[in-house]
């Protein structure tokens, strides 16, 4: 049984999406949904220990041995990803039962939770898979199943914005495809850890190196790199609140496990910085969008947008760590990959409360929440510390590890640092505009017409925010883990 | 260099770029499906030229010795044109629900709606919601 966990970790949650589109009534999708991601993220954390003692699991699908049959392999960084998305799973699913009544149709909820398990099932498998044409497929089918449920918004224009997402998201896959298909042409293989030997073998190659721009191109697209990541405000403003906290968590740190895998499993991280000069792209765009994208976030009206905007900057923050090419700077990010959704999961989440009692998430609509929800904006405000990165908090450690990093570059890399430094003062501005009108402003309807959130929301939001602030007084644990798969990815462990 | 000899390549290139150019120049929400069609259509024809041989055959055991074509990249492509389904149908989908909400397919028109939703002009609720 426990050799088959790595598959099991895919094909439960693709089963039972599958049963909850069949049976149709609301409570019991949510309670099959609610059982599968528990039992997911018991894998997630069984796969975890596994790895840490017993190193890399390769798993041969159907018993085809790799490099013909599919292999699903699990190292560290997945088995960290793993953990990351089960852990979201596991506490938006309790969280959705009550916010998804509110916000969806009762016809459609069924529906809502297989086209959530689905997207589940694409994101774990794109993580635990060793094939490229398998992430491909799995990241299809995550990425169609997040489609439908950002449409699903209350607002119409959750349906442009998926729309959008979906040509944009497209174009990105196909990009993929092509350069995967690039390399199939040069190697005939694609498996990942064969195409590492056999590119490495062939040298420096056009084909390899168009192949190498086409998957930069598209996976940057997946996970919103500036100037790339148009399709993500609307997205996140306008998908139901449950969503937006799922997806904000996962989909995009998928994505950069993506770019990841990509560029130091598969092509190494010698042809990706020193032949290809990777960190001389993603560097300017990671630093332009940290910077822009916090300064956006300050002036929108809307808080679920706001914290779109200032989920690109975040993203911006782990690219920077990948950019630096040096064993601190990914440990920040891997770190960061984990830190961010559990911020970003706990923020929105107390949006979606404000959603359910107050039914809008614009700023006006958060006047003298303060005293009606005091336990949801005491729930918002600890995000947000975590968020600047205040001590204590998980946000103060990713961004602790990532100046280390850029110091460590040099002379002039402390300009980095501060421009880290700088943009978390302009994260204060933005959480404190919120703060501003929660508190100090009052509430402008009836007395008593607003009352704080029922448990069912308010719950999983604190799991989100001790589990923000457990790893950020006691961060051996993860920095650890993040440390060591920054290892093996730069090369240096097996 | 070969140029009639990469025929299925150029062909490739010429598909993918109108695919593309339709997607971006495009503002009418099903003529930019098409163009994703098309763009998707493409890496069809990138994957299914690249495991012929001239001269090959289907991969079956016969007499003798022959040249196969390697079916791999077939194999793939079956599954993409699956996804290539999917991702239309769902985009049609959403352009029917589209119409429903704001009655155009048009990009600009429905901007003009988004913002004066936004000013408190239009009702914010779509009718498919």
């Amino acid at each position: 049984m426990t050799d088959h966990l790595p598959v099991l970790q895919v094909i439960i949650p693709l089963l039972a999406a599958v049963l909850c589109a069949v049976v149709r009534r609301g409570r019991i999708t949510w309670a099959i949904a609610l059982a599968t991601t528990w039992a997911s993220f018991w894998i997630a954390i069984q796969l975890l220990m596994r790895v840490r003692v017993e190193g890399p699991i390769s798993y041969a699908l159907g018993g085809w041995l790799p490099p013909e049959g599919i292999e699903y392999r699990i190292d560290l960084v997945s088995a960290f990803v793993l953990v990351i998305v089960t852990a979201t799973g596991a506490i938006v699913t309790p969280y959705a039962l009550k916010s998804v009544e509110r916000e969806i149709d009762a016809a459609k909820i069924p529906l809502f939770y297989a086209a959530f398990l689905l997207c589940l099932t694409g994101l774990l498998g794109i993580a635990v898979t060793g094939d490229v044409f398998n992430v491909f497929v799995f990241l299809e089918i995550s990425s169609l199943s997040a489609y439908t449920l950002i449409s699903l918004g209350q607002d119409r224009r959750a349906l442009t914005a998926a729309y959008q997402y979906l040509i944009m998201g497209s174009i990105g896959a196909t990009f993929i495809v092509i350069g995967i298909g690039m390399m199939y042409v040069m190697t005939g293989s694609l498996n990942m850890a064969d195409l590492s030997v056999l590119l490495a073998e062939l040298g420096p190659n056009r084909t390899v190196v168009v192949a190498f721009g086409f998957l930069t191109v598209g996976i940057s697209l997946k996970l919103a790199l500036f100037p790339l990541h148009l399709w993500l405000p609307n997205a996140y403003t306008y998908a139901p609140s449950a969503v937006t906290a799922f997806i904000a968590s996962t989909a995009t740190k998928v994505a950069v496990y993506m770019l990841l895998r990509f560029f130091f499993t598969v092509f190494g991280a010698a042809f990706s910085f020193d032949v290809m000069q990777l960190d001389k792209v993603l560097l300017p765009l990671a630093l332009i969008a940290i910077f822009t994208m916090s300064l956006v976030a300050i002036f929108q009206t809307n808080v679920k947008r706001m914290l779109a905007y200032s989920s690109v900057a975040q993203i911006g923050y782990i690219i920077l760590g990948i950019s630096l090419a040096s064993v601190t700077g990914l440990t920040a990010a891997i770190l960061h990959l984990f830190n961010h959704a559990m911020i970003k999961g706990s923020l929105f989440m107390a949006m979606g409360s404000v959603m359910y009692r107050v039914g809008s998430v614009e700023l006006e609509a958060m006047r003298g929440l303060g005293k009606k929800m005091p336990l949801t904006m005491a729930a918002f405000v600890a995000g947000g510390f975590s968020l600047i990165g205040v001590p204590l908090t998980v946000g103060f450690i990713s961004k602790w590890y990532l100046i280390l990093g850029a110091l460590e570059k040099g002379s002039w890399w402390w300009t980095v640092a501060a421009l880290v430094l700088t943009t978390s003062l302009m994260a204060v501005v933005y959480i404190w505009r919120v703060v501003e009108a929660a508190y100090f402003q009052d509430f402008p309807g009836e007395e008593g017409a607003v009352v704080e959130a029922p448990y069912a929301l308010l719950i999983p939001t604190w799991a989100l925010i001790v589990v923000n602030f457990y790893f950020g007084i006691d961060a051996t644990f993860t920095s650890e883990v993040a440390g060591s798969a920054a290892r093996t990815l730069m090369g240096l462990a097996p | 260099m070969n140029v009639l000899g990469l025929v299925n390549y150029w062909a490739f290139v010429f598909l993918m770029m109108v695919g593309f150019y339709i997607l971006i120049s495009q503002g009418n929400l099903i003529k930019k499906i098409v163009g994703l069609n098309i763009f998707q259509t493409s890496v069809f024809i990138l994957y299914i030229s690249m495991g012929k041989i001239r001269g090959g055959t289907a991969p079956i055991l016969t007499e003798g010795d022959p040249i196969y074509s390697n079916p791999l990249p077939h194999v793939l492509i079956l599954t993409a044109i699956v996804v290539g389904v999917a991702t239309t149908a769902l985009g049609l989908s959403f352009v029917v629900r589209i119409h429903e909400a704001y009655g155009t397919v048009e990009e600009d028109e429905i901007h003009d709606l988004d913002v004066a939703t936004a000013s408190g002009e239009a009702p914010t609720l779509g009718v498919g919601a």
